[in-house]
């Protein structure tokens, strides 16, 4: 197992010098699933904050090959990457003959909305790409709107809680299960608070031969109005509440939960440490949070029982 | 050795395609044109071929992956034709911009709604301005041989941006004529390998392709992406010369016929102009002085080339194959009027805007008869010429007494 | 800095530089607030390296070394997630006057 003073030793893949947020937690999910491949990267990126803010021309903060073409479209681009390097590896035209991990990243926006299609068609095809969706649920840079990864209850700005309508009404889309749908050899949840978790599942996606998806929580301050050195616990008090399950999934049926805290917290705790959903707390509200919380106890006793049952078998 | 073969415009496409030997097709079906791709996916299966074809999932997808294989440095293939082309807009911006090399081949087909499955040029004409060259063929002879162009012209590196060949759904693409296949070799010999300037397989130079670009940059961006345009009215005109000095068949910004003595003159694009030269031959015999301009370039717009070539003439009639709602005419025709506009009064021709074929209408030989009819009648009258004329379609007047 | 003009990009957009962003400093996001770190009380977990979202924690064999204040934003994860108990703090968030 790699400790984080060897991880230091490492290059960086992603320097200093971008423009996202103060408090951001995407460059710490990169520096860990970037960190874990051993390979030359070739990297597509969904437009969001992050292509946004590491490629302010004439600066990239990328170390790797980068394309950025479109919103929903990374993973349609990357298959045409990899088939040219399938084509050319089969020609005997490549410069080198060094393998190379093709990644893509795309924000919530980009994933469960515009681009499930592209992403959908790449792992029916068992392309051998990794997907890596960082998850702030909400379209964090056009401006905070609701994306179909937003939980529900919580108020955006094209779901704000007003006098009537309590924040978004819908329940959150379940993507992870979605790709795990498509049985592909590794699917897997993860947050940056547990670093060693996301170092290894990268880790384990990049030698997935075939298509991986890591589907990784990334607390956001701008838009879930928090203070900003409050990212990383944040992403631990989502485990800590089952909000987000630290889990994995091979071949779309065996569940491995890596992470049942010693005292699951009621869902409140999390609803109290995030602006968005302030209004949840007050009184005439409080049938949204015994709805998230039987969503949420629904969901995490079915991993478990998921799990345990592929022990037991 | 040259082959003579008989072919439909789709087959002699993916003839053209599998001579070029590309790296990648990206395929997403579109009628008429997913021959150019099942023909291709067969020689795949066959052997014959040693091409990575990816079924994409939906048009815009398809345009997604030949941006990456063309960044990948790899040489690629798609087809489209209406609604698919359509929806692959967004990304043929970005494919321009990111000046890279691209070709796909498109059967014309019109745009819905109402849904309709058969030729006009409202696909094509719809995507005039997102940066690609289009190029435009009357045959599945010029199908061959603008596909093979294409590539080359593409890949330049002065020019470095992506190429549409775009024929008319059904009639081109699905009507056997004689088409001369050249020897492979020779293709070979006129191509070339593709040798890209960058890639993103190279790990040795990584690279950011798609960056964001400030109000510092974005113009000059836009005026690099310009450039590559402008660069091409040579190329084009080179690689017609040189394919035409190794094959027989030259190719220009257009073709004329019967155009030096004419007075008045029809300009047509893709299948049409077929009927329009028959057309034509019957009134030459007539002895009324006619003639045809055929565009084969639609971008970049030979405008200079066509202000003199159309220099003295009395009055043309300008056929565009589609209908844009509130514009004084169609693409062509606000096209060739704007390239008029800086010639002497007394030496530009009367210019009128007619609409035909929509949704695979037909032209009639007596169409072309009416017109130059009607423009000729309208030119010695002094008659204004605003308003379009509408050919081949129902029109009753409602007596409301 | 004189920015380029058209005829002088490259085809494309590309940027031939990579992790050229480096060359942009970030240090001007801090609102009155920066990290201070004192070596003294650090157990060099690397926590606060691995959690900073700039890259801005320094290193120096097997040890952190100080703070590169040219891209610290200032966001104060490194301090929050700074481990140390019962002793003070090796990272703490002091006022910085602008």
């Amino acid at each position: 197992m790699i400790t984080l003073k060897q991880l230091a030793s490492r290059e960086e893949w992603f320097s200093s010098g971008h423009t996202l947020c103060p408090g951001c937690s995407i460059p710490v999910i990169l520096k860990l699933v970037l960190g874990a491949s051993r390979n030359p990267l070739v990297i597509s990126n969904a437009t969001g904050c992050l292509q946004m803010g590491s490629t302010l021309f004439p600066h990239t903060a990328w170390k790797s090959n980068w394309i950025h073409t479109g919103y929903g479209n990374a993973s349609a681009t990357m298959s045409g990457v990899t088939a040219v390097y399938r084509s050319l590896k089969k020609k005997g035209r490549l410069m080198d003959e060094k393998e190379r991990k093709f990644l893509v990243i795309g924000g919530d926006g980009s994933t469960y909305d515009s681009g499930i299609s592209s992403i959908s068609g790449y792992m029916e095809r068992g392309e051998d790409i990794v997907y890596l969706c960082y998850d702030n649920q909400s379209m964090a840079h056009s401006g905070g709107q609701a994306s179909s990864a937003t939980p529900v209850g919580a108020s955006t700005t094209t779901t704000p809680a007003g006098t009537v309508l309590p924040g978004k009404l819908q329940t959150r889309k379940n993507i992870t299960a979605i790709i795990a749908a498509h049985r592909i050899p590794y699917v897997a949840q993860s947050a940056p608070w547990n670093w060693n978790d996301l170092l290894r599942k990268a880790e384990k996606a990049f030698e997935t031969k075939g298509p991986a998806y890591l589907n990784v929580l990334s607390p956001c301050p701008t838009h879930w109005n928090t203070d900003t050195d409050k990212s990383i616990e944040l992403s631990r008090l989502a485990a800590d509440t089952c909000v987000w399950p630290m889990f994995e999934i091979r071949g779309g049926t065996k569940i491995t939960v890596n992470y049942k805290p010693r005292h699951k917290l009621p869902v409140s705790e999390w609803l109290k440490s995030q602006d968005r959903f302030r209004h949840l707390l007050e009184k005439e509200n409080k049938w949204i949070v015994d709805k998230i919380q039987e969503e949420i106890d629904q969901n995490w006793d079915f991993l478990l029982s998921a799990q345990n049952e592929e022990e037991t078998k | 050795m040259r082959a003579n073969k008989v072919l439909d415009g789709n087959t002699a496409v993916s003839e053209a395609v599998r001579q070029l030997d590309p790296d990648v097709v990206m395929a997403y079906p579109s009628a008429p044109g997913a021959p150019m791709l099942e023909r291709l996916a067969m020689d795949i299966a066959n052997g014959s071929l040693d091409t990575e074809l990816v079924n994409m999932e939906s048009p815009q997808s398809a345009i997604s992956g030949c941006i990456g294989a063309s960044a990948a440095g790899g040489r690629v293939f798609s087809s489209a034709s209406s609604q698919e082309l359509a929806q692959m807009h967004e990304m043929l911006f970005i494919a321009s911009s990111l000046r890279l090399p691209i070709v796909i081949g498109i059967a014309d087909r019109a745009l819905s709604a109402p849904i309709n499955y058969y030729a006009d040029h409202s696909d094509a004409m719809a995507e005039r301005d997102c940066g690609w060259i289009q190029l435009f063929c009357e045959s599945p002879q010029e199908a061959y041989d603008n596909i093979i162009q294409a590539y080359k012209i593409s890949e330049h590196q002065d020019v470095k941006t992506p190429v549409m060949v775009a024929m008319d759904g059904w009639i081109t693409s699905h009507t056997m004529e004689n088409v001369s296949i050249e020897e492979p070799s020779e293709i070979t010999d006129f191509m070339g390998k593709r040798i890209p300037t960058y890639s993103l397989l190279n790990s040795t130079k990584p690279l950011t392709i798609g960056s964001f670009s400030s109000p510092n940059y974005y113009f000059e961006h836009k005026l690099n992406q310009f450039q590559g345009m402008e660069n091409s009215r040579k190329i084009i005109r080179e690689v017609g010369k040189e394919f035409g000095d190794r094959f027989g068949r030259y190719y220009g910004y257009f073709e004329t016929y019967k155009l030096d003595d004419a007075e008045y003159g029809i300009i047509i694009m893709s299948s049409a102009a077929g009927t329009a030269k028959e057309a034509i031959d019957r009134l030459r015999s007539r002895g009324e002085k006619v003639g045809l301009l055929k565009l084969r370039v639609f971008r970049p717009f030979p405008f200079q080339e066509i202000q003199e070539r159309l220099l003295g003439l009395k009055a043309i009639a300008i056929f565009d194959r589609n209908i844009v709602p509130g514009s004084q005419g169609g693409p062509l025709y606000n096209e060739i009027r704007s390239a008029m506009y800086f010639c002497e009064d007394n030496l530009r021709p009367k210019i009128f805007p007619y609409i035909f074929g929509l949704g695979g209408r037909e032209l009639n030989l007596s169409d072309i008869d009416n017109t130059i009819k009607e423009i000729k009648e309208k030119t010695e009258k002094v008659e204004s010429e605003n308003g379009f004329h509408f050919v081949n379609v129902r029109y009753r007047q409602v007596n409301n007494e | 800095m004189s920015h380029e003009a058209w005829n002088e990009l490259k085809p494309g957009t590309i940027i031939e530089d990579p992790g050229s962003a480096s060359n942009h400093f970030t240090g001007h996001y801090r609102k009155g607030l920066k990290p201070e770190f004192n070596e003294l009380n650090c157990i060099h977990c690397f926590f606060c390296w691995v959690f900073c979202p700039e890259n801005a924690i320094m290193t120096e064999a097997e040890k952190i070394s100080g703070i590169n204040y040219d891209y610290c934003k200032g966001c104060g994860i490194c301090a929050n997630e700074c481990p140390v108990e019962n002793k003070p703090k090796p990272l703490i968030m002091i006022k910085e006057v602008i």
